[in-house]
C-alpha cells in the first residue's frame, strides 16, 4: 500500500569518466568541464564534474524503475545545488532514495534525495508519477 | 548582458526536429534503460538546451553561453516523445535578474508535436560573473 510517508528502497549507481563521456555524446552537451580536468581546474572547479542533467537522468531512471517505465512520469524537477565530482580512474556513488509526499488518485508525488560522497547534490527534487 | 526587451518574449526555434531511435537508444543506454519505446523523461533536454543555445545567443538577445551553468530544471510531460516524432521548440524568457554579477535567466521550452503541446520544461541558466 502506497501512502504519504512510504519510503522507496535506496539505490546506488556509480559514475565514472566513461559515463560522463557517454552522456556528453548522448545529450550533445560537450562542455569541457565534464571531460577535461585541466579545463575544469582552470575555471575554479575542484575536478571534472558530472552534468547536472546526467544526475537528473539517473534519478529519473530510479523513478521510472519504481513507477513502471519512461511513460509514467508527469512532472520532474530539481535544483543542482552541489556538483558530483568525478576524479580520473574512480567510480563515485550517486545514492538515491525517495519518499511519497502526496497521493491524488493515481498520481503519486515523491520527494527525491540524491547524494554523492555523502553530500546532497540535488535540492527541491520532486516528481509526480502514475504508478503502473 | 541579456537585452532587457527580450524578457517576457517567446522565440521560435527550429520548426522540425526529428527524433530518431538511435538518439533515444544512446540516451537510454547511458542510464541503463533497456526499454526505448518512448524517450526517458529527461531526454528532451538535448533538444531544449541546443535550441536555447541557438536562440538565446543571437546578438539581439545576447546571452553568453561560454560562462553558463545550469541552476535548476523542471519538466512537465503531457506525452512522452518517441522515435519518428517531429517536434518544434520555442523558448520563452520568463524572468531575468542579476545577483552579485551573475545573470540568472529563467527560460521555458515548449515542445509541440503538430498542434499538441507534449513537453514544457523550465531551465534556470546562470551566467557566472
Amino acid at each position: 500500500m502506497i501512502s504519504v510517508g512510504t519510503a522507496l528502497p535506496e539505490e546506488i549507481v556509480y559514475l565514472d569518466r566513461a559515463l560522463l563521456k557517454a552522456y556528453a555524446d548522448a545529450s550533445g552537451d560537450q562542455n569541457p568541464i565534464h571531460q577535461n580536468e585541466e579545463f575544469a581546474l582552470s575555471v575554479g572547479l575542484p575536478n571534472v564534474i558530472a552534468h547536472g542533467m546526467l544526475t537528473m537522468a539517473l534519478v529519473g531512471k530510479y523513478l521510472t524503475d519504481w513507477s513502471g517505465g519512461s511513460n509514467s512520469v508527469k512532472e520532474f524537477g530539481a535544483r543542482f545545488i552541489k556538483p558530483v565530482i568525478v576524479p580520473a580512474g574512480e567510480k563515485v556513488d550517486l545514492t538515491i532514495n525517495a519518499t511519497v509526499i502526496e497521493v491524488n488518485g493515481d498520481e503519486i508525488k515523491l520527494d527525491l534525495v540524491a547524494t554523492s560522497a555523502g553530500i546532497k547534490v540535488l535540492g527541491m527534487a520532486k516528481a509526480v508519477v502514475i504508478k503502473k | 548582458m541579456l537585452a532587457p526587451d527580450s524578457v517576457g518574449r517567446t522565440f521560435a526555434g527550429a520548426d522540425s526536429i526529428s527524433i530518431t531511435q538511435s538518439e533515444i537508444d544512446a540516451f537510454a543506454a547511458v542510464i541503463g534503460e533497456t526499454d526505448s519505446s518512448v524517450a526517458p523523461p529527461t531526454f528532451t533536454i538535448r533538444i531544449s538546451l541546443d535550441q536555447f543555445q541557438s536562440i538565446l545567443t543571437k546578438p539581439e538577445i545576447g546571452l553568453d553561453w561560454s560562462r553558463l551553468v545550469h541552476g535548476d530544471q523542471k519538466f512537465e510531460i503531457f506525452a512522452p516523445v518517441k522515435a519518428g516524432d517531429s517536434v518544434r521548440c520555442s523558448a520563452t524568457i520568463e524572468s531575468y535578474r542579476v545577483a552579485a554579477g551573475n545573470e540568472i535567466v529563467s527560460v521555458r521550452s515548449d515542445l509541440h508535436r503538430g498542434e499538441e503541446l507534449v513537453i514544457s520544461s523550465w531551465s534556470t541558466l546562470v551566467v557566472r560573473a
